[in-house]
């Protein structure tokens, strides 16, 4: 019962969905909107969810006094003092004045693109420590990302104007042939698998003790 | 194998590190220009897109993005928006991440100051809705009901520039500016396929190359990608700003990590060699 | 040279430089802003969530004034659903999850199957119909039977019904050969990603808080 259930609300929802896409009867395309706008909020939920158990965790870490735990207390002071400030602007939290907005700027805004600008310098060191032209393969590689590092920049047009071109060519043929046969694979795939899932063959969400497919 | 390229199989990675830090700083401090910026097709086809837009009518202007890509993603979003506005097209604008509300706002205001327009009249910032690509399919059936306040948390029935918006048949162009997922190849699949809305799409340069099937059938209009896109499209609404000044430290950096993938083979070329040996 | 004097550049700023301080190698610092922007990124989530999604399209529906007996009595669906979704903290009752999990793995497939048919599959292949001698366009031509043959050697490598061996072995090689293509060029546009990124930084530790220069 425990596990058929859930398997009959994916399967209706599912199915309804689906017939809700081409079928524009007025009472059909209500309930297919109501319960989208249902998921809507689920979803919603799901995060707050997410970081109620990052919370959880984080607090048992920090009171069995686990490996780096100190820094468990600016996580947990960071998320309860963003929150508490948050909550206290209300619907106002995100104006440009709001303390909420100086949080964003200050700290979530400018730590996670620096986060992401190391990778700037993780790639120039894999360029050198690991791109190996090896084969046939690896050299075709090469050549399409030299190409395109020089080409798509305004030095490659400076050095001459075949470069920015071939570039645009080799994006716009060879380059688009692959990534059209991707997509198609990947359609395929996409329509196989979600199919399976609203069927009930992929039971890997079940949890414990469930899984497997038939 | 020459001693001096053996040797540079020992090289501490925190050297390349600094180089690059260097060929990115001193460009950008001290202002060296090597090259103009030439626009795409590509690019040119965004712009286009934009320019056959009526005055007077709304677009939505999607900013899909976060901190993480702000320097790709924010000058195209304000070219975007500095150009729909110089145009006196309305816009509505909304973001699927949940870093976005307020890059849109600072987006919408900016460029709002700029051409004297007022938010409520000529532009709207919903904000950011829970859902992916279950919220681009709900705003084909009601865009008030899946987004019953703006961002400020206003009731759009009382947004003047919200009059009469019910889904997309009232915008006759949507402008995505995307990161990833969800974005561009999600407003294709579940608004241009189904409800045949004209758009254009500016994306990170990590994602660019799998929509380029798109623009061939005419699914995109134009796509920009990256900051390099980013930049053509500023120097065709005649506002270079932060993504051209960008491009002379971007085009040494490639040079220099094309020389690092020769250097790294020549280094290791002896050792591949004896090891296949 | 105009440095900043606003207290919320300068903490932006030593939290820049504390992140990349990990280039040279892990440390406290970094440890520390990285716990912080995980902290401070999950208070973010939730007020957003909260105000953007579950206020407007729930609570305010359901509980505003004035409240309406309309169909926004069925919005109790998705809140008991929603609340069933924190039965995974307790042991004995996390199966009432599910349901709340079922029904999102129902609607998310439907809507990825029509968007993927239709925006992926069917317009993709409709794309790829395209003539192999277009009169007084040699180049278009050429490009039309290399996109359209590129295209058949890819899906022919992906096939793995049918061993790679013979005419099937040779077409699937040369979709290798585009497939290679593609993934420099991917390989390309993601070192401009990157590299765009930094400069993002840079700029902002050089105008906005050095003052070095105006951007």
């Amino acid at each position: 019962m425990k596990r058929q259930i859930p398997t009959l609300i994916t399967l209706v929802a599912g199915l309804f969905c689906l017939i809700g896409f081409f079928v524009p009867h007025p009472a059909i395309r209500t309930l297919y909107d109501d319960i989208q706008q249902w998921v809507i909020v689920i979803v919603g939920a799901t995060y707050v969810l997410g970081v109620a158990n990052l919370l959880r965790i984080n607090l048992g870490q920090m009171s069995a006094r686990a490996r780096d735990w100190p820094f468990k207390v600016v996580l947990l002071v960071g998320l309860i003092g963003t929150t508490a400030i948050g909550f206290s602007e209300g619907t106002h939290y995100l104006d440009p004045t709001s303390r909420f907005t100086w949080i964003y700027n200050t700290f979530y805004s400018s730590m996670s693109s620096t986060m992401f600008s190391l990778l700037a310098f993780f790639i120039a060191s894999a360029a050198f420590r690991a791109f190996r032209i090896r084969s046939f393969e690896a050299l075709l590689l090469a050549i399409a990302a030299f190409i395109l590092m020089i080409g798509r920049v305004p030095i490659g047009n400076a050095i001459h104007p075949a470069i920015p071109a071939a570039a645009d060519w080799l994006m716009e043929v060879p380059q688009n042939a692959a990534k059209r046969g991707i997509l198609i694979g990947a359609a395929l795939g996409v329509v196989a698998t979600g199919i399976r899932l609203i069927l009930g063959m992929e039971r890997t969400y079940g949890g414990r003790g469930a899984g497997g497919t038939s | 194998m020459s001693p001096g390229l053996s040797s540079l199989k020992q090289l501490d990675r925190r050297w390349i590190f600094l180089a690059v830090a260097l060929l990115v700083v001193i460009p950008l401090a001290v202002g060296i220009h090597i090259a103009p910026v030439a626009p795409s097709p590509r690019t040119r086809g965004f712009y286009d897109a934009i320019e056959k837009v009526p005055s007077g009518s709304t677009v939505l202007l999607a900013g899909d993005y976060d901190p993480s890509t702000v320097a790709e993603n924010y000058p195209m979003h304000l070219a975007a928006a500095r150009h729909l506005m110089s145009r006196d097209v309305k816009i509505i604008g909304l973001a699927l991440y949940p870093g976005g509300p307020p890059l849109t706002d600072q987006v919408l205001r900016l460029a709002a100051a700029e051409y004297g327009k007022k938010e409520g009249i000529d532009y709207v910032n919903l904000g950011y809705k829970a859902g992916n690509e279950l919220v681009m399919s709900q705003m084909g059936s009601s865009i008030p009901r899946t987004f019953p306040v703006d961002r400020r948390g206003v009731p759009v029935d009382q947004i003047p520039v919200m009059h009469g918006v019910q889904n997309y048949a009232n915008f006759p162009l949507l402008v995505s500016i995307s990161a990833g997922y969800p974005g561009t190849k999600e407003w294709v699949q579940q608004v241009v396929s189904r409800y045949h809305l004209p758009m254009v799409a500016g994306v990170t340069a990590v994602s660019a190359p799998e929509y380029y099937p798109y623009l061939q059938t005419g699914q995109l209009r134009g796509l920009l990608g990256g900051m390099a896109g980013g930049a053509e499209y500023e120097v065709l609404v005649k506002h270079p700003a932060l993504a051209t000044r960008g491009m002379d430290a971007q085009s040494l950096a490639h040079v220099f990590i094309a020389l690092m993938i020769l250097l790294g083979n020549l280094a290791f070329l002896g050792e591949d060699r004896s090891r296949r040996r | 040279m105009h440095v900043s004097a606003s207290p919320g550049v300068w903490i932006a700023a030593l939290l820049t430089l504390g992140i990349f301080s990990f280039l040279y190698k892990d440390n406290p610092v970094y440890k520390f802003c990285e716990h912080l922007f995980v902290g401070v990124s999950a208070g973010y989530w939730v007020v957003l969530t909260y105000y953007s999604s579950i206020k407007p399209n729930l609570i305010d529906p359901l509980f505003g004034v004035p409240f309406a007996m309309d169909r926004h009595l069925l919005l109790v669906i998705p809140l008991v659903l929603s609340l069933f979704l924190f039965s995974r903290f307790f042991p004995r009752g996390d199966w009432l999850s599910r349901w709340s999990i079922a029904i999102i793995l129902g609607v998310y497939p439907a809507l990825r199957i029509t968007g993927f048919a239709q925006g992926d599959l069917v317009q993709q292949i409709g794309g790829s119909i395209l003539p192999f001698w277009v009169p007084g366009h040699p180049m278009t031509s050429l490009n039309n039977v290399l996109l359209v043959g590129g295209l058949l050697a890819t899906l022919v490598f992906f096939f793995f019904s049918t061993e790679h061996k013979g005419a099937v072995g040779g077409i699937a090689r040369v979709g290798v050969f585009f497939l290679m293509v593609s993934f420099g060029a991917s390989y390309g546009y993601t070192v401009m990603a990157r590299v765009s990124l930094l400069i993002g930084r840079v700029m902002f530790l050089l105008d906005t808080w050095l003052g070095v220069v105006r951007f």
